[in-house]
Formats: C-alpha cells, structure tokens, sequence
C-alpha cells in the first residue's frame, strides 16, 4: 500500500531525567500504513521514546501529534486507536487466555467481542491455549497472546517493544509475517523497537536510528546502506555509532 | 457516566471476577479473618461477661470488632486489587488503555465495596447464633457507621496506592500498617476520655472516633446521635479528597519519573 498522510508527528521530544537526558530533541513522523523500526543499542532511548509515546511518561518538553489530536495535552482522545506490546509488561498470570482476551475487548470497547476473540485465537494460533493461565504459557506463547491483547481493538497505530526478543527464528518469523499481514488488512502503523538489525531490515519499510537520546539517522533500509556504503544495516549502525562514540 | 465509561469499569469488574474465581483459597479468605476475628473477639467477650459485664452490655465488643473490620477490610480490598496489578505487572496495560485514573478508583472502590460485603455479612451473621449478638439491630444507624468506615478505608487506600504507584512495591507494608496507625486513636473498645490529652486531640480529627463514639451511644445508652455521623462523613469527604490528590500527585510524579511502565520494587 502507499503511504499517506500523517499518523504521528514528534516534534523536539526531549525527556530529562533529574541531569541525564535520555531523550533529546526528537523529531520524525510516521506515515499511515508504515511499518517503521525505531532502532538504537542498549540506552539509545528507544524505551524512554515508546513509553512517551505511549503516555506513560510525561515528555520534558516537544510536541507529539498523533492523528492529528495534541497526544500530550489529551491522550485519552486517541487511546482507543492504539494498543502496544512489550516485554516489559505482562498479562495477568492467573487468569487464562481466553479470560483476558474478554477484559481487554471489554476495556477497549470492541463490538462483537466474542468474534474478534475468535478471529484472534486463529490468527495467532491460540485455539488450544484459550482455557490456560498465562502463568502456564511458554515465552512464544506469551508472546502470542501479547499481541493478541495488542491487536484486540484492531489499533490503527500499534507500538511493538522487542516483540520477537527471546523466541526462537521460527516464531519470530511467524510473528514478522502476521504483523505485515495485519498492516496490509488493516493499513494500520507499526512503530517496532528493536535491537535486532536483521529483523527490522526483513520487516520495516522505515527505520529511524537512535543513539544516546538522539536520532542520528532516518531512511529505509536500503537507502540507509546505500548512503553509508554498507552491506546491512548492522553495518550502518555499527559505523554510525562508532562515529558518534556509541554503545 | 457515559456507557464507554460503564464498560471500562465492568472490564476491571470482570478482571477482579475471573481473579477471585481462580483462586479458591482468595475467596475463603475474604470471609476468613473476619469471621476468625469475630470468634475470637466472641469469646473475649463472653469472658468478659462474667467479671465486668459493663464492658459487654449489648454485644459492644463483637459489635465494634465487626464494624471496625469494615473499615480495614474495605481498604484492603481496594489496595490487594491494585497490587494485584502490580504483583503482575498489567498496570502499564491499563493506563496504556482508555481506561481513566479515576475509572481505575471507581473501579477498584466498587470491588472493594463487594469484598467488603462478602466478608462481613457472613462474619455478622454467624455473631448472632454463636454469641446472640446480632449487629444488626442497630438497624440505620448500623449502615450510617458501615458506609462511614468504607469510606475512611476508601481514603486511606487512596493515598496508598498513590505512594505505591510513586515508591513500587517496597511501599507494600504500608498497606497494612496505616489502618493500625489509626486504631489506637479511633476509640474502637473505649471512650474518647480513656485517652490522655494530647491523643484525644489528634482523636477529634479522625472520623472514626465519631462512629465509634456514636455506636457506643447508640448500643449502651439507647441515644441515637446523628450529628457525630454527620460529623464523621464530613471528614470523611475531607480524607477522601485529600487522599484522592495524594493519588493523582503520585500518578503524575510516577508519569514524569518514567515509573508506569516498569512498576515494581
């Protein structure tokens, strides 16, 4: 699909922390539809950026605009056209799959509910899990459900933290192809944080690099290598952070 | 309340459901230390009875165990809930989702409101075969008292989860501390005169030394006195505004401190 208008405009986002400044005059935008890797090594700031973007963190100062609404002003606006997954948060253990799929829809105000349950289960390929405990679930399974909840109110912007991190190369090539399957149904954004160069070159029409709080590089994969002459894109990082005396 | 409004609650409603359905031994216990409390308090009584019988005419002692029991079961309902979204570390999905802080309080106070009864009904009414003491005699005044305590709980959860949310986990403690921190000064088992000076003058601010006052009253002299439990709503409603802007100071401060998403110790 062609990349339109405007989901997401970050404008001079900054985010200090009491003397470190972990994010510093941040500015890009997404465009609808686009699947876009925020890129960057361990403290780049790729967390501290999602989380702002999320509103779970009050920015220092910049401006977010997200489907045109003032995203740090009125966040409960556009709350509802998104959802997010990370491995930093979990789903509650005990109750089962099926359970908290219910919860979500309920707190997310989907219609018809128990359908958008059921497309999900097969899409993800939960149909024999629906009656476990999370607690029960193994790391790719947890996984799963996470982006279940994530898709559960079909968000039309979808923040993804380190999704693939620990599942093994088939699951995470799996995981990969329903994100593009579901951007291609839905024409929703995906803003995807990783570390992992190779799956964000495989999945990510748009990459936006980032090293100790500030964005040091924005482009496509392949433009991103052309410019720098690199084979990869882990070579453009590995150069660009050396540059900037990164890691 | 617009209807968004209704389900997002009844989501949480629902989340609190399937928890409690999960785990037997978290309803048994609901209804556990209030009745455990109420026997042992039953028999203090009766013991009591022989030897001083002032100290237990019409049922006092069983009657102020159970009605101060509602005000810390209310408040420990309400803080469990919200800790169970810490313990699993789901609060980020909440505040990520359109659900709104004061929905996640009206949320958690109906819960605590359904704990509260589940533990408490059972506990006052296994009172009446076992030691003839039935609370609710007390008849309207006994739901003026209830209501009052809830709400005292409801304040004190306020400005817990409030320090939680800004301190993590390592704050859990003060969840049961703070109810004990009260009681000394709530008049609970004796008048206000009982106290020295200085403790009756800080037991003059707290709501809970009217409801007391007033039980007694009520159960000892047969004096129905409802300018006490008007009293104690006003402070009340004073309690539960200032520990609601504990709460929303602390979700702030969490907020710019980075705090929602990794909630913890």
């Amino acid at each position: 699909m062609i990349p339109s208008e405007q989901v997401l405009k970050v404008d001079g986002l900054s985010k200090l922390f009491r003397s470190k400044l972990a994010v510093s005059e941040l500015t890009f935008s997404l465009s609808t539809g686009s699947i876009v890797g925020l890129l960057g090594g361990n403290g780049a700031g790729k967390t501290t950026t999602l989380s702002m973007l999320l509103g779970l963190l009050k920015p220092t100062s910049g401006e977010i605009r997200l489907f045109g609404h003032d995203f740090i002003k009125d966040r409960h606006a556009v709350l509802h056209r998104m959802n997010f997954c990370s491995p930093y948060v979990d789903l509650p253990q005990r109750l089962t799959v099926h359970e908290n799929l219910r919860v979500f829809a309920r707190l997310y105000g989907v219609n018809n509910s128990a359908n958008r349950i059921d497309e999900l289960s097969e899409d993800f390929r939960l149909l024999d899990l629906m009656d476990q405990p999370i607690r029960r679930l193994s790391s790719g399974q947890k996984t799963r459900v996470s982006l279940a909840k994530a898709m559960i109110n079909q968000p039309e912007f979808l923040l993804l933290d380190e999704p693939t991190a620990s599942l093994s190369p088939d699951v995470s090539q799996w995981i990969r192809q329903r994100l593009m399957d579901y951007r291609d149904r839905t024409g929703a954004t995906i803003l995807f944080a990783s570390h992992d160069m190779r799956e964000v070159e495989l999945l990510c029409d748009e990459v936006v690099m980032m090293s100790h709080g500030r964005l040091i590089e924005q482009g496509s994969p392949q433009a991103l290598q052309e410019r720098h002459q690199r084979d990869s894109l882990e070579e453009v990082f590995l150069a660009l952070n050396e540059k900037g005396g990164g890691v | 309340m617009n209807t968004s409004t209704i389900g997002r609650i009844s989501a949480l409603l629902l989340r609190y459901f399937f928890l409690l359905r999960s785990s037997w031994p978290r309803v048994l216990e609901i209804a556990y230390w209030p009745t455990v409390q109420m026997i042992i308090w039953g028999f203090t009584s009766v013991h009591f009875s022989h030897s001083s019988p002032e100290l237990t005419a019409g049922g006092i002692l069983i009657s102020a165990v159970l009605v101060w029991d509602s005000l810390f079961r209310s408040h420990i309902s309400y803080t469990l809930s919200f800790l169970e979204e810490m313990w699993s570390r789901n609060l980020a999905n909440l505040f990520v989702s359109p659900l709104r802080p004061w929905e996640l309080v009206l949320s958690l106070a109906t819960v605590s409101m359904i704990r509260t009864l589940i533990g408490m009904v059972p506990a006052a009414l296994l009172a009446i075969p076992f030691f003839g003491v039935s609370v609710f005699e007390l008849g309207l005044p006994l739901l003026g008292f209830f209501l009052n305590l809830v709400f005292t709980g409801w304040a004190i959860s306020q400005a817990v989860t409030g320090i939680l949310l800004r301190y993590g986990l390592g704050a859990e403690s003060l969840t049961w501390m703070l109810p004990f921190l009260l009681a000394p000064f709530s008049c609970i088992y004796y008048p206000l005169e009982t106290l020295p000076g200085w403790m009756q003058a800080i037991a003059q601010y707290l709501s809970t030394t009217y409801v007391f006052e007033g039980m007694r009253a009520l159960i000892l002299r047969g004096e129905w006195m409802p300018d006490l439990l008007w009293k104690a709503f006003v402070l009340n409603l004073l309690y539960f505004i200032l520990g609601l802007g504990v709460f929303c100071f602390a979700f702030r401060s969490a907020r710019n401190r980075g705090l929602l998403l990794q909630s913890g110790e």
